[in-house]
């Protein structure tokens, strides 16, 4: 479904991203896990297009969206949980919402797309009409995970979903990206939180200065000797 | 007594015109941080229509509000396209400038155009007219213009909170990024924004012409009325435009009434008691 190969990518001459390949099949949940500042959130901005690769390339679906507009590379249905959630403060839980229907045709189709959103999110429904800076951190990125789902992603990065949770809410974050997954949404997740990503994963990369250096399944990845020495100290 | 209640009247219409001018320089500013220095132009371009089409045409100067609007709005979206979307990206300084040289360039292309000379609105069925309102007397022009601009206030406002394409307009002024992410065209956004500026400005140039004398430099003095106005009712604030607009024409009107050579200086003294003791406005931020 997505293919990435070999991106290479600069922030004013800078390089942020030497080598980065990766691949996501439908209906998989990869995580791509890393040290702050490897790189991830620059993968998934490349991705969505919001940054631009001096070289390599982006295949999704067998289309090269490498050099293409966020917009419309969004409206293919490559959807981007940013980091740290950006949702619209000023606007009400709803209206945040909705913004995800932005590219949606009809009415009919925002309410169910809406009535799904507030089943997985009862939350959400309670506070509809609140406006998104009132809530809490953990609603907060119900919020923005929801405003995504709007957008009816065929694939849906998250971008360190669990920053800034309290560990009961991280637990239950994952529980519903586990529940995503079987819903048969197609997810690439950005970590910090290694352990608990590669144990949901079907497979996972593992970022270093922006490199893709390792990947494998999930479960292999835990065991590996660079996981256990880089990321869980053991 | 009869004196006030026409002061305050007339405040109170001259007001409403000045919140339609200072609208779109709100938006835009909202929308994407930028101040457009151009904007009186804009409005002179307004005003010019309006004296065009009722000079060498047999049209009522009415007749050239949708022309004026249109013109505007062509004028805010070629502009975007054309200069700002470049420049939006340069430092803070080169935006100031490139604003700057827009308003330079459309004034002294009006200038080579029609000549310095004073031109007015002679003949149309408002010109000239008074209202008999129970004892006070009002220019029929001011009453009409006054409630056009209402009317397009609230057409804009209705745009703006009420319907899709103004949320995702409210949500590129929060968090452009965010936005996109969204899959709205920014972009398009702006050049939105920068339309309804060129339209709303227009057109209130077009209602003023009305009754008040055409100059290619005319634009300069409103563009600074619009100014102390958004910074009154406070930088991206839709209803604080509304508002302020409406105050900064009674300051002017009461004020020109006692000493007539002041009363643009009464607002530059709102404007500084503002940005001096509430920097943010009245319902900014
Ligand atoms: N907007 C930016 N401008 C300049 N450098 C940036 C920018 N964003 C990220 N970087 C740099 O690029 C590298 C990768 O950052 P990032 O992709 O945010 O890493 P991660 O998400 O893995 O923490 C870092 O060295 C960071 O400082
Ligand atoms: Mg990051």
């Amino acid at each position: 479904m997505l293919r990435v190969d070999k991106i290479k990518v600069h922030y004013e001459g800078i390089p942020a991203l030497h080598e980065v390949t990766l691949e996501v099949n439908q209906g998989e949940l990869v995580a791509m896990v890393g040290a702050n500042g490897a790189g991830k959130s620059t993968a998934l901005k490349a991705i969505v297009g919001a940054v631009s690769p001096v070289s390599g390339n982006i295949l999704f679906n067998g289309k090269d969206i490498t050099r293409e507009e966020t917009a419309k590379i969004v409206r293919l249905g490559v959807v981007y949980v940013p980091e740290s959630r950006r949702i619209f403060g000023p606007l009400t839980v709803e209206e945040n919402l909705l913004l995800g229907a932005f590219t949606a045709d009809s009415e009919e189709e925002v309410r169910g797309h809406l009535n799904h959103v507030y089943r997985l999110f009862p939350r959400l429904k309670e506070r509809f009409r609140q406006k998104g800076e009132t809530l809490s951190g953990g609603e907060q990125q119900m919020l923005a995970i929801g405003r995504g789902l709007m957008i009816r992603p065929k694939l849906l990065m998250l971008d360190e979903p669990s920053l800034g949770l309290m560990p009961k809410l991280v637990t239950e974050l994952f529980k519903t990206i586990s529940l995503l997954k079987e819903e048969g949404y197609t997810i690439l997740l950005v970590e910090q939180n290694v352990r608990e990503a590669l144990e949901i994963a079907d497979r996972g990369y593992i970022l270093q200065t922006g490199r893709t250096i390792h990947s494998g399944k999930g479960a292999e990845l835990l065991e590996s000797d660079i996981v256990k020495k880089a990321f869980l100290g053991l | 007594m009869e004196l006030a209640v026409q002061l305050i009247v007339y405040g109170i219409l001259m007001g409403l015109v000045f919140s339609l001018i200072a609208l779109g320089l709100s938006l835009i500013f909202g929308v994407m941080n930028i101040v457009n220095f151009a904007h009186g132009e804009f409005m002179m371009v307004g005003m010019y229509i309006a004296y065009l089409l009722s000079t060498f045409l047999p049209l009522d100067p009415l007749l050239s509000l949708p022309f004026a609007a249109g013109a505007g709005y062509l004028l805010g979206v070629v502009s975007y396209r054309l200069l700002i979307h470049h420049i939006l990206r340069g430092p803070m300084v080169a935006q100031l400038f490139g604003t700057f040289g827009l308003m330079l360039f459309l004034r002294y292309l009006a200038m080579y155009i029609f000549t310095p000379d004073v031109r007015s609105v002679k003949q149309g069925i408002l010109v000239g007219k008074t209202l008999s309102m129970g004892w006070i007397n009002v220019d029929a022009s001011k009453v009409f213009s006054a409630g056009v601009c209402v009317l397009a206030f609230a057409a804009v406002y209705w745009m703006i909170y009420r319907t899709k394409l103004g949320r995702a307009l409210r949500a590129t002024s929060i968090d452009s990024e965010a936005a996109k992410y969204m899959g709205i065209d920014t972009k398009g956004m702006n050049a939105l924004a920068w339309g309804i500026g060129g339209a709303t400005v227009a057109l209130a140039g077009a209602l003023l012409a009305h009754f008040y004398y055409v100059t290619p430099t005319v634009g300069m003095l409103f563009t600074l009325i619009a100014f102390a106005t958004v910074a009154l009712g406070g930088f991206g604030s839709i209803v604080g435009a509304f508002i302020a607009g409406v105050l900064i024409g009674l300051i002017m009107v009461v004020s020109g009434q006692f000493v007539s050579e002041l009363k643009f200086s009464f607002i530059y003294i709102v404007y500084f008691l503002v940005v001096v003791f509430r920097p943010r406005g009245l319902f900014g931020w």
